[in-house]
């Protein structure tokens, strides 16, 4: 698939849904510790995501790197912005910038009480 | 096929020449790094491109023999 069309899919699916993680494996069952890492934070703050396994897909495997300019997996996307990969997600959870971006940009969170 | 971490260094320092860059070898297989860089030019600049400077600054070892480098930026 040419690059063109990969990028508008891409964009179609950071753009239609709010939160999308381009990741190694699934939700459930992540294929690497990176992705685990970035998948368990979205599930513990009980966010609604899409996650995309480039594992399953090499042209959005290398389409994601080249769309983003950034040469690693996992991705992070909310309301169609790049946000970052495993060690920037982890260090905005930590510090809560990334629980008050999501609900500053109206994604609701169901952290467990 | 591993990489050192004086490469690691060398190849940041050439990218962002007033870096200073301490490598933390997690796995101890030449593979799982941790890199924190303090470099004056992050200022004014978001994680995500201090990162990628990181990132340029490694080019095409980032995801082939680089496969896991953890990145702490800061300004200072």
């Amino acid at each position: 698939m040419p690059q063109e069309q990969i990028f508008d899919r891409i964009k179609k699916e950071v753009t239609e849904n709010d939160v999308v993680l381009y990741m190694k494996g699934t939700k459930i069952f992540p294929q690497c510790g990176f992705s685990a890492l970035v998948a368990n934070i979205l599930n513990m703050l009980g966010v609604d995501y899409v996650s995309v396994n480039v594992l399953e897909d090499d042209d959005i495997r290398q389409g994601i790197k080249d769309y983003s300019n950034w040469p690693t997996i996992p991705q992070l996307y909310i309301k169609g912005e790049f946000i970052g990969g495993c060690d920037i997600v982890k260090e905005m959870f930590e510090s809560g910038e990334l629980q008050e971006m999501l609900t500053d940009k109206g994604i609701t969170l169901q952290v467990a009480s | 096929m591993a990489i050192s971490s004086e490469e690691i260094i060398a190849l940041i320092k050439i990218g962002i020449p007033d870096a200073t860059v301490t490598i933390t070898d997690m796995a101890g297989d030449g593979d799982h790094y941790r890199a924190d860089i303090v470099s004056p030019s992050f200022a004014g600049k978001s994680r995500v491109q201090q990162h990628q400077m990181v990132y340029d600054a490694l080019g095409s070892k980032m995801g082939s023999e680089l496969h896991a480098l953890s990145i702490k930026t800061s300004e200072s």
